[in-house]
């Protein structure tokens, strides 16, 4: 049943009142659809990079599998701002696979929560990948590099379907997708810590994925269905059962562990560290993302602001993981001498402002959360590339080896430097943005102080950012070391950061995208729950 | 219209000659010229704005929408208006003065130097037309972040460990209390426009207290104690910087911030009733007093200076937190008269330490005949300060005396009194000591070779001297705005 159906769907597209509870489907509408491709674009998000997959295992060459794989990429962005346009308006996307209706077939759903979600993979995705030619070939065996594509439009695929699916066994099914490619992409890291980081995941996520099917198996158990909007009007009757209270915990646990809420956080560091630097900055900027994703979903949407938050209280449970997350991963990161891991702890820490926003169960918090998801891949990504330029000409990322930096490339560090700005949350900066809305959030709910601790993460955040600063513009290279020597790296891999950095001052200005729909996702995750 | 060219002008023209500044970099008589073509523009810019203003306008530009219900907004009200000018007329005095110091002293990286002073005039003038918190908050952060390349500007250990505490207690304040302050009120008040008094009324009054020292302590500027270390931190820069930013352009941004969240934002009933102000009251007394007892025990000259500086800044917290007209009116005419006297006296300090290479002030004695001019200037600023006749200084001491009487706070007025008497301990021993003609063993008059400054410099103290002497027969275009804020109520 939960085999990946494609073939003839249909996409009937309606407005979904932002007032009432979720309504039954009715028959979907306006024949003009049906045969266009927009009315395709649900399935074409996933199926394209599905299929590109095995091109690039098949031809073998490097300089193909990236051109292929960035240009199925730039597609799949393409595909994902149609749908994000489509749904701007307020308006829900329901499309049915093979056109089976649910909620017995499989169900593909976009409203502006995912559509953002789907609109950060996918341009993540793109911009590294155009960044990802050289490093890729410097970092990753030759015979590899059509592996590393393939892994990576795999990976591509799983998260899209992650966000896309209104299913929640396909989510587990896309989850298993984007997480054995994930752990190929860390594994084909150089040197043999990235084997000994890809296990580390592979066990770790394992278990996490476990977790989440047990839980999905208990809910079926008690629904008898899998179609999330149906598993939400269902769930309201039998939701005084401890099977349905012990299968939304193994849930939020096998997603928790995804998404690297603390203390569950432990396979991150590695992770990052050891892969190849451009799937870091990929996987930095989505793969947590869709995790959270997946928590925001399932507890506001499947389960339900009263089950949830209500009646197994887990706002008193995420809020404390997600302080001590925010203040435990911003202090490590200030001790850090690896660049990439110092990035990694704060992407701990980040996601626990992301926990937090969720945590406070209101729709300003939800939607702070899903402003940050947005402008923490812009920054995290940017970042990340920047580090990724770095060890391309200084052949490590260790903090020793930043100094006088600034000075040699200065675009680089100039860019990180803008992107650091934004962690911060300097204002004009996505950061701040994000920062802004997270306060008023825990402030309009009276929880002072959960301000207290964001602002004092805040200057952690500057904190760890100011070592490599200063590193990098502070102090000048030992004649000796290799990076006195060093010089501003390729075009190709300069446009993307400083095109990165640009969009942090951009979305930090003009935050009708990413304000927008956030703000949209919160009212109508929270207009559902009377 | 025409004035709307004018407020951006102000905003974007230094940008601009920063910019110009980085590539002119390879002539250093054009990067000059940049800087003072474009301090005079921006003057002119500033002074076109003021007959409008003065006439009941205020002109605005919105920059940008940020988020819904907040803009990147400058409306430029008569408290701005006043800071503006100060930072325009005293941008291009100094222009001219760094333009003879940074050569005479052969300091090196003057491109950065000149380029990061134009985007830190910017920023000033962007605190100053800011409409609401946000945009402020705004140009806060970026004041400070563009005068920080300036305080290290020297690259030694010393200047590094100078600046990291100049970021820190900057940063660190504006990111924990103030940015909180500013969310609260936010939240609260469903606006963050300042309008004339103030959005947070209905706020409950214990509530109130706690957001008023939120915002007092996060406005680090201000150099409230405890968060006042950083400007004697601040002095290992170059004294043009010193002069301009950390006794004008940074200090004063500070305390006018704090003017203006107690006039637009608290307004003056609800900071009187919810004893936030009363609190600040003493803690800037208390800021006044042992500013002044550090000032004295100061050998070296700028840093007595920074702790005068940082006793004075408290006096237009004062003024601003007594919450009546009168203490509007001397605080912001405070903002003025300080500038004028301050910067003239390190204007001194910097030709002091380019014509004689001194720093101390046990070092100076009959300098006064080798540098007539200099110590002329410094007695008639020192003067100023303290605030005596005919110096400008007068007329803000006056008004604050007043309000604190008509507040009863007789503490508070013997705060000022008493203050002023160590102001008189501190600064006019300098002249008096560089005047004495006892010149003992090894004293500076003794000294051959020590010359008056360059010239540009010279100009530079001769017109700000002049300006503290002209301020007291003639305040009337500051006094003008001011009262239009203080009759508003």
């Amino acid at each position: 049943m939960e085999a990946l159906v494609f073939g003839q769907g249909r996409m009937d597209s309606r407005l979904r009142g932002n007032d009432g509870r979720r309504r039954r489907r009715p028959p979907f509408e306006g024949p003009g659809f049906v045969s266009t491709l927009q009315a395709q674009l649900p399935a074409l998000q996933v199926v394209v990079p599905l299929l590109a997959a095995p091109v690039c295992a098949l031809v073998r060459s490097p300089a193909f599998a990236w051109g292929f794989a960035t240009a199925v990429s730039a597609v799949c962005f393409a595909v994902s701002v149609a749908l994000a346009v489509a749904v701007s308006g307020g308006a829900e996307i329901a499309y049915l696979l093979g056109g089976w209706a649910a909620p017995w077939g499989i169900e593909y759903r976009i409203d502006a929560l995912n559509a953002l979600v789907i609109v950060i993979v996918s341009g993540a995705s793109t911009v590294t990948l155009v960044h990802a030619r050289l490093g890729v070939a410097r970092e990753v065996r030759r015979e590899r590099i059509g592996l590393f594509y393939t892994a990576w439009l795999l990976c591509l695929t799983g998260m899209l379907g992650i966000a896309i699916t209104g299913d929640v066994f396909n989510v587990f099914v896309f989850l298993e997708i984007a997480s054995l490619s994930t752990y190929v992409l860390v594994a084909l890291g150089p040197g043999p810590a990235a084997l000994l980081a890809a296990f580390r995941y592979l066990v770790l996520g394992s278990i996490g994925a476990t977790f989440f099917l047990v839980g999905v198996g208990l809910l079926y158990m008690m629904t008898g269905t899998l179609n999330m909007a149906d598993l939400s009007v269902r769930l309201d009757d039998v939701s005084d059962t401890r099977t349905v209270a012990a299968g939304v915990v193994f849930v939020v646990l096998g997603i928790g562990l995804k998404a690297a809420v603390f203390p569950l956080h432990a396979w991150l560091p590695a992770a990052y560290a050891h892969a190849p630097s451009s799937a870091a900055a990929f996987l930095a900027g989505t793969s947590t993302k869709v995790s959270v994703y997946v928590l925001v979903r399932f507890l506001l949407d499947v389960a339900g602001v009263d089950l949830a938050f209500e009646r197994l209280g887990l706002g008193v449970f995420l809020i404390p993981l997600a302080i001590a997350g925010v203040l435990a991963g911003s202090a490590v990161a200030v001790f850090q001498d690896s660049v990439k891991r110092l990035l990694a702890w704060s992407s701990i820490a980040q996601l626990g402002y992301m926990v937090l926003g969720l945590g406070l169960g209101t729709a300003g918090g939800v939607a702070a959360s899903a402003v940050h998801l947005f402008n923490h891949a812009v920054m995290k990504v940017a970042l990340f590339l920047a580090i990724a330029n770095l060890v391309y000409r200084v052949g490590s990322d260790a903090l020793a080896n930043v100094a006088g930096l600034g000075r040699r490339m200065p675009w680089t560090m100039g860019a990180f430097l803008v992107a650091a700005m934004s962690l911060v949350g300097v204002p004009l900066t996505a950061g701040f943005v994000s920062k802004w809305y997270l306060l008023r959030a825990a402030l309009a709910d009276g929880m002072w102080p959960i301000a207290v601790v964001i602002l004092a993460s805040s200057l952690l955040a500057a904190v760890y950012m100011w070592r490599v600063l200063s590193a990098a513009f502070f102090t000048e290279a030992r004649p000796d070391s290799v990076q006195a020597h060093a010089r501003e790296t390729h075009w190709t891999m300069v446009v993307p950061v400083v095109a990165l950095a640009a969009a942090n001052v951009w979305f930090g200005v003009d935050t009708s995208f990413s304000v927008g729909f956030a703000e949209m996702a919160g009212a109508a995750l929270f207009a559902e729950s009377p | 219209m025409t004035a709307q060219v004018l407020v951006l002008g102000c905003l974007v023209l230094p940008l601009l000659a920063s910019a110009l500044i980085v590539l002119a970099r390879k002539s250093p008589n054009l990067r000059e010229a940049v800087t003072l073509v474009t301090a005079v523009l921006v003057l002119a810019c500033v002074l076109g704005i003021y007959s409008e203003v003065a006439q009941g306008g205020r002109p605005g530009v919105v920059l940008s929408p940020l988020v819904p219900g907040i803009a990147l907004k400058l409306v430029v009200e008569p408290l701005g208006m006043l800071f503006a000018m100060v930072a325009g007329f005293l941008w291009l005095v100094t222009s001219i003065y760094a333009i003879g110091y940074m050569r005479a002293h052969h300091e090196e990286n003057q491109t950065r130097f000149y380029a990061c002073f134009a985007i830190a005039i910017g920023s000033t003038m962007g605190v100053a037309f800011a409409d609401n918190l946000v945009t402020l908050f705004v140009f806060y952060e970026a004041l400070t972040l563009s005068t920080y390349p300036l305080v290290t500007h020297a690259g030694t250990a010393e200047a590094r460990r100078a600046g990291r505490v100049y970021l820190g207690t900057l940063l660190g304040t504006s990111i924990g209390f103030q940015l909180l302050a500013i969310v609260w009120t936010w939240t609260y008040a469903g606006t963050v426009d300042f309008r004339a008094g103030g959005i947070l009324s209905g706020m409950p009054e214990g509530v109130a207290a706690v957001v008023f020292c939120l915002f007092a302590f996060g406005i680090g500027k201000a150099a409230l104690m405890p968060f006042h270390r950083w400007l004697p931190a601040a002095m290992v820069a170059p004294t043009p910087v010193s002069a301009l930013l950390h006794a004008v352009a940074v200090v004063k941004a500070g305390v006018f911030t704090i003017l203006k969240v107690a006039v637009y934002v608290f307004g003056p009933d609800l900071l009187a009733a919810s004893g936030g102000g009363t609190v600040i009251a003493w803690v800037a007394g208390a800021t006044i007093l042992i500013g002044s007892l550090v000032a004295m025990n100061k050998d070296n000259l700028k840093a007595r200076l920074a702790y005068s500086t940082i006793s004075q800044l408290s006096y237009v917290v004062l003024g601003a937190v007594l919450a009546s007209a009168w203490g509007t009116v001397g605080a912001a005419l405070h903002i003025v008269m300080h500038a004028f006297g301050k910067i003239t006296l390190f204007f001194c300090a910097g030709a002091v330490l380019v014509a004689a290479h001194k720093t101390e002030v046990s070092e100076l004695r009959g300098l006064g005949r080798r540098m007539p001019v200099t110590m002329g200037a410094f007695t008639v600023a020192s003067l100023c300060i303290i605030g005596l006749p005919p110096l400008g200084g007068m007329w803000s001491k006056w008004y604050l005396a007043t309000a604190a009487v008509d507040a009863g706070q007789w503490a508070l007025l013997g705060v000022l009194l008493v203050s002023s008497l160590l102001s008189i301990a501190y600064l006019l021993v300098v002249p008096l000591r560089a005047f004495s003609s006892g010149a003992g063993e090894g004293s500076a008059g003794e000294a051959s070779g020590i010359r008056e400054a360059p010239a540009p410099c010279l100009v530079a103290i001769v017109i700000t001297a002049a300006g503290c002497l002209a301020l007291f027969a003639y305040p009337d275009p500051f006094f003008d705005l001011v009262t239009q804020v203080a009759g508003v109520r």
